[in-house]
Order: structure tokens, then C-alpha cells, then sequence
């Protein structure tokens, strides 16, 4: 056994002693920059789709159906000018540019993800501190949240939007009311975890009031779990968008997103799979991404919920 | 155990009596008149009057939901505004095709995914356990009608070994009935497969570390019965908890599933009166979901005495 090197040692113990902080934990994770990479390439498609040799996804030309991938063609400008264009992912039966449709469906993906995630989170935490601080709402609230549990999302999600009528606002909203439960429940046992702290206790016997309790004390302790909740939901609102849209229930068919140029693809999935291929293979791979950095954050930011996954 | 029975199914109640009202409520609280729906375009002001009346619509939402929740007790769904009958006959004719999928992905998915788990926990850490890990990652982000396209090129379209759609009742023969359902049970199956063996492996992989697989390793027990009869016996109560929760992600799936390869199922059945605005089958269809969910579960949660002996109510 070689002399040990004191040097060396110092160094070492001196690194191991080191709390790295939380964000730096975070950025070291392999999976959240797997995942954060992927998905800040999807943001820039979704911010760059217009310059991405891309045309105005609703243009068709009645003389470019059924182009198959990298064939050539035209199309009609809104101006009625006939342009030539090159079909990169082929065309679908009324001659419009798959290609534009899945870059410009980036943007309608990313959209209602993050928003669905941010709506649910919100109505989440208000819904969750309420259970958690008044014991008259938690009872009523909390079977309220049990009952719309045991339904399950798709069907809620699905029959909300058939009732509104597709709309990005609907959509959204539909999509995030059956994930508020979850929240909801996530919130009120932090709520009534962190409650019992001897610094929210002095804080009561100071006579702070309930608002300054909640904004200080407890919100900044829910940030972490509520991110990666927040991921989960956002991946799964993509995937449930994609899904309304396919099944013909979601944004109205002329607007471009993945699930709408799958449903309209349907019919020839025989002769032309790449209508189908295409819008999958990018929401298969979003998807994918935002769930790598959800089980990326939850290792790094929320240990306690790593261990019971 | 028949005072935790009769405590469970008290709890239970309350549940499905919400589920019932947030159903009712959601498509009550819609903006358009069943009433004009029903009567069609042609109807005069005094003809829908008539309907609304006939339907009970011209009373208070409370009273309506006492009638409707009424009609329910007896087993009434009420009828279908599109298929112009009973939305119970309309279930009972959807159903067969949807809980032949549905037991047949549940069988496959346990038959898979739980050895798989126990072998991951068993090298844990090795190829397999990496590749499961990957897997089930994969298999909840890969929509079920992505991975019902691909199957159905390879398979069906490419190699031509399965019907690319349709359905055929087990009236007509247990054979071709199964030969159309293999590959819709295979997509929906993906998904459930990855979140059991993730929840077998996560269970196994804790029991393999308690003293007694270390005793029964010690008196030479082939490693085989170590991993049965002491690792995953043990782990059996959140498997059989994950499997009954999955139950909603099974539903959400034959929904597309049934979409994509044309099976006259209730998810269709749903996507259709959807596409209708069917608002009594949309309601029909989804109590039904829901009752079945919460009832498996109340299952499973009464199954634990089997599982495991120590728990006792």
C-alpha cells in the first residue's frame, strides 16, 4: 500500500464536506441536461418556425396531394401566387405541407403543456393551502378532489371539450382540471407536514397573520416538489392534446398540431404511414424529453418523493 | 373483517355519490339546449317547450339531479339522444368487446411485466434492470396510437400476420376472436407493463434486502423459491395496488385503442357520442368508467388479506 498522500486527502475530505446547492445538483443530473437540451431545441423550432424553410401551414395546392416525403411540388399563397416547394415530409390529401404542420404543431404542443402545468399548479396550490389551512374547506374540498379522481382524465378531459367546444383556452382548461386533485393533495400534506414546524409555530404565536404564514413560510418550501409535479403534468397534457386532437375532439382541425395531422392521416395510413410517422415521432420524443427531466429534477430537487417512486 | 367491509363500502359511497354529481353537473352546466338538439333543426319554439318539459329540463338543477340520480338507483341511464335508445341497452351491447381487451391486456401485462420486475430487482443493476428502467420511461411517453401505428405497419401491413382492424365476437370462435385482439392488446398493454414492472421491481428490490431472503439463501433454498415464495410473495400488496390504480391509465387507452383499430367497444362508443354531443351516453359511459375503477379498487384494497396475512381488518 502506497504512502498516503495528506495532500491529497485534505482535498478530498475538504469536497466531501461541501453541500453543492440545489440548482448546481441540478444542472450535474444526467437526465435533466438530456432532457433540457432536447427541450430547448423544441423551443427554438417552436420560436424559429417561420424561417425553417417552412410555409403558412393552412396553404394547399390541389396539384401537390399525396406528395410523398422529399418529392417536389407547389403551392398557392394566400396572394393566389403558385410557388414551386419542396415536400421535406410529403403532403396530406388536401395538399398541404406536412413539414410546416409539425414545426408550426412545436409551437401548439409546447404552448398548451406549459400552460395546462401552470394552470393546474395555480388552482393546485389555492385549492391545496386552503384544505391545509381551514379545517372547515378540507373535508368538502378533499371529496370533492376524491370524487373527481375517480374519474379518469381522459374521459373528463374529453367531455369538457366536447361540452365547449375545441378552443386553445378549452382545451387547456379541460386538460388541467382533471391534474388539479393531484396538486391539490401534493399541497395540503406539505401544508400540514410544514404546519407542525417550530418556525411557522413561532411564527402563529407572533401573531403573524395566515397570508404571511403562507407566502413565507410554506410556498417557498412547496417550489421544489411543485416543479417537478409541474413537469409530469406538462408532459402529460401533451400527450392528452395530442390525443383529443386525434380523436377528433380537440382544436379544430385546421389548426396544426401533432394529434390533428395524425387524425387527418388516418384514412391513408396504408399507402402514406408518413402522416402518421412524422407528427408521431415528435411527439413521441417531446414527451420522452419533458419525462427525462421530470425524473431528473424529482432525483435532484425532491429526494424524499425519489425514494417512494 | 366484515365490520372493515362494511367501513370501506360506507367510505366508498360518498365517492361514487360526487362522482355522480360532478358528472351530472358537468354536462348539465353546458351552454346549448338538449332540448333544440333533440328536436331537431325543423322543430317549432312550442316543440322543443314540449321536449324540455318531457325531458324535466323546465325544473331546478337540484331537482333534476334528485330525478336523474332516482333513475340511476333503478339501473337507468336514460335514453340516447343520437342512437334514440336506452344508453343502458347502447352499454350492453359495447361491452363485450371492451372487457375482452381489457382482460386480456390486464393478463398479458401481469404475465410480462411481473417476472420482468422480479428479474430486474433480482440483477439489480444489471443489463435488464437498465434496459426495464429505459423501457418503462420509453413506454409512458410513447403515445398508444403512435405505438398502435407502428405495430400495425410491422405486423399487420409489412409481415401480414394480424387483421389490421376490426372485431370479431367470441361467438364466432375463441380463435379468431383472439386473433384480433392480440395486437390492440399488445399497444394498450405497453404502457401497463411499464408501470407494473417498475412497481415489481422497486417492491422486490426492498424485500431482497430484509433478513429473511438472507435466512432462506442461508438454509439453501434454490434461488428460484427464494425469489417466489419469499421475495415477491412479500412484495405482492403494492403490485396488486399499482395494477388497480392503472385501471384509469387502461381506460384513458381503450379509448384510443379502440379508436385506432375500429373495435365497437365503449370507447368508441364514448368518441362517438362525443362527436354527437350524446350528452346521456357521454354520462352514461363515464359513470360506468368510474364506478368500475372505484370498485377494483375497493378490490384490491380487500385483497390485501390474501396477500399478505399480517395485514388483518
Amino acid at each position: 500500500m502506497p504512502a498516503t498522500d495528506f495532500e491529497k486527502l485534505s482535498v478530498e475530505s475538504a469536497t466531501v464536506h461541501e453541500q453543492p446547492s440545489a440548482w448546481a445538483r441540478v444542472r450535474r443530473n444526467g437526465s435533466v441536461r438530456i432532457g433540457g437540451a432536447v427541450m430547448a431545441l423544441l423551443l427554438l423550432i417552436a420560436l424559429l418556425a417561420p424561417w425553417m424553410g417552412t410555409v403558412d401551414p393552412s396553404l394547399f395546392d390541389a396539384a401537390s396531394r399525396d406528395l410523398l416525403p422529399g418529392q417536389r411540388g407547389e403551392i398557392t399563397t394566400l396572394e393566389g401566387e403558385t410557388v414551386p416547394h419542396r415536400f421535406l415530409m410529403g403532403s396530406d390529401s388536401f395538399g398541404r405541407d406536412i413539414y410546416s404542420r409539425v414545426i408550426y404543431g412545436t409551437q401548439v404542443s409546447l404552448i398548451v403543456g406549459v400552460c395546462t402545468a401552470l394552470l393546474s399548479l395555480a388552482a393546485g396550490i389555492v385549492f391545496g393551502l386552503g384544505a391545509g389551512f381551514f379545517r372547515r374547506l378540507d373535508g368538502p374540498l378533499m371529496r370533492v378532489m376524491d370524487g373527481l379522481m375517480a374519474i379518469p382524465a381522459i374521459l373528463i378531459a374529453i367531455a369538457l371539450v366536447a361540452m365547449w367546444k375545441g378552443s386553445l383556452l378549452t382545451v387547456v382548461v379541460a386538460i388541467a382540471i382533471p391534474e388539479i386533485p393531484r396538486v391539490t393533495r401534493l399541497v395540503r400534506s406539505l401544508v400540514l407536514t410544514i404546519r407542525e414546524e417550530p418556525y411557522v409555530e413561532a411564527a402563529v404565536s407572533l401573531g403573524t397573520p395566515t397570508w404571511k404564514i403562507m407566502g413565507r413560510h410554506i410556498l417557498p418550501n412547496t417550489v421544489a416538489p411543485l416543479i417537478v409535479q409541474g413537469t409530469f403534468i406538462c408532459a402529460s397534457g401533451i400527450l392528452t392534446e395530442a390525443i383529443l386532437s386525434f380523436l377528433g375532439v380537440g382544436l379544430p382541425p385546421d389548426i396544426p398540431t401533432w394529434g390533428n395531422v395524425m387524425a387527418e392521416g388516418r384514412a391513408q395510413f396504408n399507402e402514406y404511414p408518413h402522416n402518421i410517422f412524422f407528427p408521431g415521432i415528435f411527439l413521441a420524443v417531446t414527451v420522452l424529453a419533458v419525462n427525462i427531466l421530470g425524473d431528473g429534477l424529482r432525483d435532484t430537487l425532491d429526494p424524499k418523493m425519489a425514494k417512494r417512486g | 373483517m366484515l365490520n372493515f367491509l362494511a367501513r370501506r363500502l360506507a367510505s366508498t359511497l360518498p365517492v361514487l355519490l360526487i362522482v355522480s354529481l360532478l358528472v351530472f353537473l358537468m354536462l348539465r352546466l353546458t351552454p346549448g339546449d338538449p332540448a333544440a338538439v333533440l328536436a331537431g333543426d325543423a322543430a317549432s319554439t312550442e316543440q322543443i317547450a314540449a321536449i324540455r318539459a318531457s325531458l324535466g329540463l323546465d325544473r331546478s338543477i337540484a331537482e333534476q339531479y334528485l330525478i336523474w340520480a332516482g333513475h340511476l338507483l333503478t339501473g337507468d341511464l336514460g335514453q340516447s339522444y343520437y342512437y334514440k335508445t336506452a344508453v343502458t341497452t347502447l352499454i350492453g351491447q359495447r361491452l363485450e368487446p371492451t372487457l375482452s381487451l381489457a382482460l386480456i391486456t390486464i393478463t398479458l401485462a401481469v404475465l410480462v411485466a411481473v417476472p420482468l420486475g422480479v428479474l430486474a430487482a433480482w440483477r439489480f443493476g444489471g443489463w435488464l434492470d437498465k434496459a426495464l428502467m429505459g423501457f418503462s420511461v420509453a413506454g409512458f411517453s410513447v403515445p398508444v396510437f403512435v405505438l398502435a401505428y407502428v405495430l400495425i405497419w410491422i405486423v399487420s401491413l409489412k409481415l401480414g400476420w394480424l387483421p389490421v382492424q376490426g372485431y370479431k365476437r367470441l361467438a364466432d370462435g375463441a380463435g379468431t376472436w383472439l386473433y384480433h385482439l392480440v395486437l390492440p392488446a399488445l399497444t394498450l398493454s405497453v404502457i401497463y407493463i411499464a408501470l407494473i414492472a417498475r412497481v415489481t421491481r422497486a417492491s422486490v428490490l426492498e424485500t431482497l434486502g430484509e433478513d429473511y431472503i438472507r435466512t432462506a439463501r442461508a438454509k439453501g433454498l434454490p434461488e428460484v423459491k427464494v425469489l417466489m415464495r419469499h421475495a415477491l410473495a412479500n412484495a405482492a400488496v403494492p403490485i396488486v395496488t399499482v395494477i388497480g390504480i392503472g385501471i384509469a391509465l387502461l381506460i384513458g387507452g381503450v379509448v384510443v385503442t379502440e379508436s385506432v383499430y375500429a373495435i365497437p367497444g365503449l370507447g368508441r362508443l364514448t368518441v362517438d357520442a362525443v362527436l354527437a354531443r350524446d350528452f346521456p351516453t357521454i354520462q352514461g359511459v363515464i359513470l360506468l368508467f368510474s364506478f368500475v375503477y372505484v370498485l377494483v379498487n375497493l378490490l384490491v384494497d380487500l385483497s390485501y388479506v390474501f396477500f399478505d396475512p399480517r395485514i388483518r381488518y
